[in-house]
C-alpha cells in the first residue's frame, strides 16, 4: 500500500469532516469505505492530525463492531442473525457458508482474500427472513442451499 | 427558495393540485424487500412498456399535469413485504403481488389500457380474491398515521411531500404558535416515547425548554437496535420529511437550533434518503438560518452509528455522535440537563418524531381519541417470524395480540400452532396463549411485566425452542454489552454459559435457580437499560416454560425437537437401502452396516451433527 498516498486521502476527509474529536468516528467510516478495512498506518498519523492520543483512537476503532482492522475478501457476506432471521433458520445458513469457506467465527475470510463470511444483527429485511447481503446487496428468503448457488455465481463472476 | 410564509403555501398549493390532477398512477414498492425480489427492474421494465405503447406517463410530480398521464412512482414500503413485488394502481386502489417481470406486459395492457383488473395476481386468502387492497385483511385492522405515507409518495421527492399537505404542521408552528403552546399541545396529547421506555415525550420538551443553558440539542434516535425490527427503517425510508418536520418543531419549542440523527450502520439507504431529504429542504429554505423569514434557525446533521446496538441507549448515543466510545454513563445528570456536548438535549425516538406534525396539525383532543387516553395514538409494529403474513403494521394502541397475530398477520405459518411472541426484543420477554387478548399499550403490557419496546414482534410456533430463544437473545446481549459495569459484563456471560450448557444437554440441577439469581442481581445491579434488562428473555421463559427447562436438563430432551444436540437419530431399515454413504460421510465413524443391508447409527458415539440426514439420497435417516 503506498501510505503517501493514503495520508493524502486522510488529509482530504480531515478537511472535509473537520479535525475535532467529534468527527473521528465519521473520518474513519471514510478510511473503511476507502480501504475496506482501519490500516494500521492511519492511528499515528490520525493521532498527529487530529491532536488525540493514539490508544484512543484505537479504542474507539475496536468498540464498534463495524471498523475491521483486518483486510476484508472481495465479497463481504453478512448472514443475519437477528430475531425473525434466527427463528426461520438462519443458522444452518451461516454453517453452510462457513463449512464450504472454510471460515469459522474467528476465521472470517478466505486466504485468497475472496470471501469474508459474518453475522449481523437485523438487516431491517425481517418481513422476508432470512436475509443476507454481499456487499451491501439484499439476498432475502435465504436456504442452504439457495446461499450455495449464490456462491457460486459470484466465483464464477470473479 | 422560499422566503415567507406565502411561498410556501404557493408551492403546496401547486403540489396538491399537481397530485390531485394525476390521479392515475402506478405505485411499485422498492423497499428493501421488494428490491431484493427485483421490484427496480419491473419498475424501469413497466416504464418502458408505457413508453414503447405510446402510453402518456411521467416519472414525477409533473409541473403542468394531464388528467390522462400515468404516474410511475417509486413508493416505499406499504408493509406487506410477504407478498413482495407489490404493484399498486390508482385510483382504483388495486393491489397485485408477487409481481415478476413477466407479468408487467400483462398489467399495462390488461389494466392500464384496458381497465381491467387482473385476479391471478391479486392476493388471495382461504380461496377469497381481494383485488383491492383495503379490503385485504391484513389492511383492515390497521390505522396507519405514521407510515401513512409510506408506499404512497415518492420519498425522493419534498413536491410530493407537499403535494400531500407536508410542512403544514412546521407552518403552524412557526407562525400561528408560540413555543410554550407547542410544548403544550405535545405535553396534553400524551405522546410517549415509541423508542422503549414510553416517557411523556412533552414532559422532556418541557425539561429542555425550560433550561437556561445554550446551544440545546435536538437528537433523534434512529438507532432501532432490536434485531427483528424496522419501523423506523422505514420512516427514514419512505418518508424522512415527516421525521425532519417533527425535530425543527421540537427544535422551536425547546430553542434548539441544531438537529442531529443517528442512524444505524445497516442502513445506508436510510441515510442517502435522510441526506437527500435534508439537501432539499435547505433548498427550499424548510432549514437553514432563518427559516420563511420567521427568524428561527435550524441545522440538521447525520450521524452514521458503526455497529453497537448499546448506542441506542440515551448517554451511549450522545458519546458516539461526540467521536467517543458509546458507552453508557451513570444517570443523573439527565440527558435533558446534560445531553449531547454535555448540553441540553432532546433525544427521541424516531417514530415518536413522526408523530408530532400530525398532533400540531388536529390537536391533542383528537390524539387522544385515538387508542387508551393514557396511551394514545399508534405503534407500529414488525410483524415476523412464524406468521403468515410478515411485515410492516400499524394498529392503534390498544389493539389485542390476537388481531395483531390473527387476523391481521394471518396466524401462524404451515399449519402450526401458536406458542409465544417475543416483544421488545432483547430488553422484553415472552407472551403466550394467555396473553393474546391482552391490549397492546404501555401500561396493560407493564401490568404482566413485559414492555412495548420498540416494535418488534416475533411470533414463534409450537417448534420453536423456548431454552434456545432465551439463550439467542442472552448470546446477542452478551456480545453488546459495552463492558464498562461489571454485573452486566460477567454476569451475562455467565448465564450465557449456562443456557448454552443447558441447550447442548449438559445442564445440571440448580442451573436453573443459579439463572434466577444472576438474573437477579444483574437486573438490580447493572449500570444502563441493557444490562437492566438483558435477563428479560430468561426470566420470562422461565415463567412460562420452566418445563422445557426441566426437559433439558433433567431429561436431556428438547420438547419441541429443535436442540441439535439432544436429538437422537435413527435410520429406518425398510427405507434404507445400504449404499453406505451416510457411514462414508460421518465424521465420527458412529455409522456402520453391510453393503446393500440396512446400516445403524451407534448413539453412543454419534455427536448430532446431522450430516447423515443432509446425504441420504432416500430420506431413511430420522431424527427421533
Ligand atoms: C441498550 C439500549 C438500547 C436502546 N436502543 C434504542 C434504539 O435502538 N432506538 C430507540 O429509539 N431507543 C433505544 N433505547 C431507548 C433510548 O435510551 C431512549 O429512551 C429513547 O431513544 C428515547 O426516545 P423516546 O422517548 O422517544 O422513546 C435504548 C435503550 C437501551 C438501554
Ligand atoms: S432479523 Fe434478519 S433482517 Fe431483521
Amino acid at each position: 500500500m503506498n501510505v503517501k498516498e493514503m495520508y493524502r486521502r486522510i488529509d482530504g476527509y480531515l478537511d472535509t469532516y473537520g479535525r475535532e474529536e467529534k468527527s473521528l468516528i465519521t473520518v474513519l467510516q471514510a478510511i473503511q469505505e476507502e480501504y475496506s478495512y482501519l490500516p494500521k498506518e492511519i492511528f499515528p498519523y490520525l493521532a498527529k492530525e487530529m491532536n488525540l492520543h493514539e490508544a484512543q483512537i484505537y479504542g474507539v476503532a475496536t468498540f464498534y463492531e463495524n471498523f475491521s482492522l483486518e483486510a476484508k475478501g472481495k465479497y463481504v457476506i453478512k448472514v443475519c442473525d437477528g430475531t425473525a432471521c434466527h427463528v426461520r433458520k438462519s443458522a444452518p445458513i451461516l454453517e453452510r457458508l462457513r463449512n464450504e469457506l472454510g471460515l469459522s467465527a474467528s476465521k472470517i475470510t478466505t486466504d485468497d482474500l475472496m470471501f469474508t463470511v459474518q453475522t449481523v444483527a437485523c438487516l431491517g429485511a425481517c418481513g422476508l427472513a432470512p436475509a443476507m447481503t454481499v456487499n451491501n446487496k439484499v439476498y432475502a428468503s435465504m436456504t442452504p442451499e439457495k446461499a450455495m448457488d449464490l456462491l457460486k455465481q459470484l466465483r464464477e463472476e470473479a | 427558495m422560499l422566503k415567507t410564509r406565502q411561498d410556501l403555501q404557493e408551492l403546496r398549493r401547486a403540489c396538491q393540485e399537481a397530485f390531485a390532477a394525476q390521479e392515475r398512477r402506478i405505485l411499485v414498492c422498492t423497499g428493501t424487500g421488494c428490491a431484493s425480489s427485483g421490484s427496480l427492474d419491473i419498475y424501469d421494465r413497466l416504464v418502458e412498456l408505457m413508453k414503447e405503447k405510446g402510453i402518456a406517463c411521467s416519472v414525477e410530480l409533473s409541473k403542468d399535469p394531464h388528467g390522462d398521464e400515468i404516474r410511475a412512482t417509486k413508493g416505499g414500503c406499504p408493509g406487506f413485504c410477504e407478498f413482495g413485488p407489490l404493484v399498486r394502481i390508482e385510483p382504483q386502489g388495486w393491489l397485485y403481488t408477487k409481481v415478476k417481470l413477466s407479468d408487467c406486459e400483462e398489467i399495462i395492457d390488461e389494466t392500464i389500457v384496458n381497465g381491467n383488473p387482473i385476479q391471478r395476481l391479486a392476493y388471495q386468502r382461504d380461496g377469497k380474491i381481494y383485488v383491492e387492497k383495503s379490503a385485504i385483511p391484513f389492511y383492515q385492522k390497521q390505522r396507519r398515521l405514521v407510515l401513512e405515507h409510506c408506499g404512497e409518495i415518492d420519498s425522493d421527492s419534498i413536491e410530493e411531500y407537499l403535494g400531500v399537505g407536508g410542512y403544514s404542521a412546521l407552518e403552524k408552528a412557526l407562525f400561528d404558535m408560540q413555543p410554550a403552546d407547542i410544548v403544550k399541545e405535545i405535553m396534553d396529547s400524551n405522546l410517549r416515547g415509541r423508542g422503549g421506555g414510553g416517557f411523556s415525550a412533552g414532559t422532556k420538551w418541557s425539561q429542555v425548554a425550560r433550561q437556561q443553558a445554550t446551544p440545546k440539542y435536538i437528537v433523534c434516535n434512529g438507532d432501532e437496535g432490536d434485531p427483528g425490527a424496522f419501523m423506523d427503517r422505514s420512516v427514514m425510508e419512505d418518508d424522512p420529511h415527516r421525521m425532519l418536520e417533527g425535530m425543527i418543531i421540537a427544535g422551536i419549542a425547546c430553542g434548539a437550533n441544531d438537529g442531529y440523527i443517528y442512524v444505524r450502520a445497516e442502513y445506508p439507504m436510510a441515510v442517502k434518503k435522510l441526506r437527500r431529504a435534508i439537501e432539499q429542504a435547505e433548498a427550499l429554505g424548510l432549514l437553514g438560518d432563518d427559516i420563511l423569514g420567521s427568524g428561527f434557525s435550524f441545522h440538521m446533521h447525520i450521524n452514521r452509528g458503526a455497529g453497537a446496538f448499546v448506542c441506542g441507549e440515551g448517554s451511549a448515543l450522545t458519546a458516539s455522535i461526540e467521536g467517543k466510545r458509546g458507552m453508557p454513563r451513570v444517570k443523573p445528570p439527565r440527558t435533558v440537563e446534560h445531553g449531547l456536548f454535555d448540553k441540553p438535549t432532546v433525544l427521541n425516538n424516531v417514530e415518536t418524531f413522526a408523530n408530532v406534525s400530525s398532533i400540531i396539525l388536529n390537536g391533542a383532543d383528537w390524539y387522544k381519541g385515538i387508542g387508551p387516553e393514557k396511551s394514545p395514538g399508534t405503534k407500529a409494529f414488525a410483524l415476523t417470524g412464524n406468521v403468515v403474513n410478515t411485515g410492516l403494521i400499524e394498529v392503534p394502541m390498544g389493539t389485542t395480540l390476537r388481531e395483531v397475530i390473527f387476523d391481521i398477520g394471518g396466524g401462524i405459518r404451515g399449519g402450526k400452532k401458536f406458542k409465544a411472541v417475543q416483544i421488545g426484543g432483547p430488553s422484553g420477554g415472552c407472551l403466550t396463549e394467555e396473553h393474546l387478548d391482552l391490549p397492546l399499550d404501555f401500561d396493560s403490557l407493564k401490568k404482566v411485566g413485559a414492555i412495548i419496546g420498540s416494535g418488534g414482534l416475533v411470533v414463534m410456533d409450537e417448534d420453536t425452542c423456548m431454552v434456545e430463544v432465551a439463550r439467542f437473545f442472552m448470546h446477542f446481549t452478551q456480545n453488546e454489552s459495552c463492558g464498562k459495569c461489571v454485573p452486566c459484563r460477567e454476569g451475562t456471560k455467565r448465564m450465557l454459559e449456562i443456557l448454552e450448557r443447558i441447550v447442548n444437554g449438559e445442564g445440571r440441577e440448580g442451573d436453573i435457580e443459579l439463572l434466577e439469581e444472576l438474573a437477579d442481581t444483574i437486573t438490580n445491579t447493572a449500570l444502563c437499560g441493557l444490562g437492566k434488562t438483558a435477563a428479560g428473555p430468561v426470566v420470562s421463559t422461565l415463567k412460562y416454560f420452566r418445563d422445557e427447562y426441566e426437559a433439558h436438563i433433567f431429561e436431556k430432551r428438547c420438547p419441541a425437537g429443535a436442540c441439535q444436540r439432544l436429538k437422537t437419530y435413527v435410520i429406518d431399515p425398510d427405507k434404507c437401502m445400504g449404499c453406505s454413504k451416510c457411514a462414508r460421510n460421518c465424521p465420527v465413524e458412529a455409522i456402520s452396516g453391510k453393503l446393500k443391508s440396512p446400516f445403524s447409527i451407534d448413539v453412543d458415539k454419534c455427536i448430532r451433527c446431522g450430516v447423515c440426514v443432509q446425504n441420504c439420497a432416500f430420506g431413511a435417516v430420522k431424527e427421533a
